[in-house]
């Protein structure tokens, strides 16, 4: 009987020949990831356990990118706790300030992922290297905290969905809007302890940048990972890039999908997820009317260079709507780089936008754009969860970043077309 | 271990479990003071040490913030029972040693306030408010000797030294 992808990069990181899905493994980690909420805790409960090696220091990433530059003292510290212990063990992978993006865009990035690897992060967006042919899921600090010891996690072998692709994406529908679809399809918990695995003749339409921000929202219908398997798109990018060599994992053609869900994503128009689920998915010509006081375009989902060349291009030459917050940030420091270069940020500062130097920031409602009681926001990030973004009585719609551009210049949400 | 029960709905996320704005600290008295706030404002003031949380399907979906299941634990609440949990909750309450508890007809047969007794060891739940009985799927071996060493550190240290 043929395996899935999944099945088999999880077979390869243990001593079984093969693995099937509901079997519970303890696996080998190629990566294992932190950042500054999650980390904190894992390294108290380190040295609170007494222990005394980390099991490789090539191994274990800590990403200081969510309350940074550190907002107040009790972020300083707890960014100082990843410092520290990335000093002490010689943690060859810690990016500070000037040098740090949001992990999930920074790691394939910086090619510290790469295709086949089993990587856990904890964090739950940690899905999103499964862009790359690769099995990463977020979990939280404890099992980071043990696997900086052990190098290893246990897990249950999940069974896979398999989402057939197929169609041309339509002119201003990119990865995030396949997701919110396929989420509003099947609900928040539609893939509850599944992998996701995407195929069909719309992935080698997908750039790896829109890959990711599918893959990135896996987690959003409950999955455990979200998996697209390798090919010359993913070569192009992985080459010459990530800095461990890599090995390639398909599916069988007579592998065991759990589920098989097929989604036309050429009648897919741009979407936004109403409040307070992303699961409350609409068209975004079925949302009229809808006035909003803050845009963010950034994160681990869509703040990626082809996210703001597709922004830019939908504002320049015009200005935010003075009843607009434009809040633009890029996801790491070689975006910025390169936004800078190709004359985006330009764009978005002549347009009254604001831009921040890469932090998660305002996605989970930490800094640099919180709402107040009874504001909403259209946002190019992942959860539109209640409060997330600041006061409980705040709403957050999510969208792709040319809705976001649009509609920002507008004062309402927008359908590119029309602004 | 007895407690009463207090329901919630499908979906409860980890934002409204403990909110992102008490997330720049992980001192555990510090959380259970915010546990539950964006679902429940005023919950930590009217429970008891024991209670238990009872919700719907999918419970602690969201982010992979440990600081949820630690703020329930630090709470004082004993145990949450549920249809589902996101996965992710549902392993760091495993691993921190947060009893959790799938059973889609308990929560269906328990009623908010009613008095329920929840035998950890064998997924066993009395409701005493209704005299009636349900057995939750008791875990797999592998996560039995998580839970038996007391959460996955206690396992590590077990092994590392072994
Ligand atoms: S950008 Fe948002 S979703 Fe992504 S890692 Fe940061 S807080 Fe999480």
């Amino acid at each position: 009987m043929g395996k899935t992808i999944t099945e088999k990069i999880i077979a390869a990181h243990t001593d079984h020949d093969e693995v099937h899905a509901g079997q519970y493994v303890y696996a080998n980690v190629d990566i294992c990831l932190g950042n500054d909420i999650t980390a904190p805790i894992a390294i108290n409960e380190f040295y609170g356990a007494g222990l005394k090696k980390v099991f490789d220091p090539d191994k274990i990433v800590l990403i200081p990118d969510h309350f940074t530059p550190n907002k107040d003292v009790k972020s300083a510290q707890q960014v100082k706790a990843l410092r520290d212990f990335s000093k002490k063990f010689g943690i060859k992978h810690y990016y500070d300030v000037g040098r740090v993006g949001v992990e999930h865009a920074l790691l394939p990035e910086q090619g510290i992922v790469g295709p086949g690897d089993l990587i856990i992060g904890a964090d739950s967006h940690t899905c999103t290297y499964g862009a790359l042919g690769a099995l990463s899921t977020g979990v939280g600090s404890t099992d980071l905290a043990a696997c900086f010891a052990t190098g290893k996690v246990w897990f249950k072998v999940p069974e896979t969905i398999n989402f057939v692709l197929s169609g041309k994406p339509g002119k201003w529908v990119g990865g995030k809007d396949i997701i919110l679809y396929i989420i509003g399809k099947i609900g928040v918990n539609g893939a509850l302890y599944n992998a996701m695995e995407f195929t069909g003749d719309t992935i080698p339409h997908l750039s790896i940048d829109d890959r990711m921000t599918i893959c990135n929202m896996a987690i959003e219908a409950g999955a455990k990972n979200g998996i697209i398997g390798f090919d010359d798109c993913t070569k192009d990018y992985v080459d010459g890039r990530t800095e461990r060599d890599y090995k390639v994992f398909q599916s069988d053609s007579d592998c065991v999908y759990k589920e098989t869900i097929q989604i036309d994503v050429g009648s897919i128009a741009p979407q936004i997820a109403l409040p307070d689920l992303p699961e409350n998915t609409k068209p975004v010509d079925e949302v009229t009317n809808v006035k909003i006081d803050q845009v963010i375009i950034g994160s681990c989902t869509n703040g990626r260079i082809s996210d703001l060349r597709i922004a830019a291009d939908v504002i320049k030459g015009k200005k935010v709507a003075p009843s607009i917050r434009l809040i633009v940030i890029p996801a790491t420091q070689d975006i910025y780089k390169q936004a800078l270069k190709e004359g985006l940020l330009e764009t978005f500062i002549e347009a009254e936008a604001a831009v921040s130097t890469p932090t998660c920031g305002p996605c989970l409602g930490g800094h640099m754009g919180i709402l107040a009681e009874g504001e909403s926001a259209l946002s190019t990030t992942n959860r539109n969860f209640v409060g997330r973004m600041g006061h409980p009585d705040s709403k957050i719609y999510l969208c792709n970043p040319a809705v976001a551009a649009a509609s920002a210049v507008t004062g309402k949400i927008t359908h590119p077309d029309n602004c | 271990m007895n407690g009463k029960c207090w329901k919630f709905k499908d979906n409860i996320n980890t934002d409204e479990i403990i909110p992102a704005r008490y997330l720049n600290t992980s001192d555990e008295a510090e959380l259970a003071k915010h546990c539950m706030e964006d679902a429940d404002a005023g919950f930590v003031e009217k429970i008891s040490k024991g209670d238990i949380i009872v919700a719907d399907e999918n419970f602690g979906c969201g982010s992979s913030r440990e600081h949820a299941p630690i703020a329930i634990k630090a709470a004082g609440l004993s145990c949450v029972i549920a249809k589902s949990f996101a996965r992710i909750f549902f392993r760091n309450s495993i691993n921190i040693g947060l009893p959790i508890f799938e059973c889609k007809e308990a929560v269906d047969g328990i009623s908010e306030g009613d008095e329920v007794e929840v035998d950890i060891a064998n997924g066993k739940i009395t409701n005493h408010s209704t005299g009636k009985n349900y057995g939750a799927e008791p875990y797999p071996q592998e996560l039995r000797e998580i839970i038996d060493a007391g959460g996955l550190m206690n396992y590590v240290k077990q092994k590392v030294s072994a």
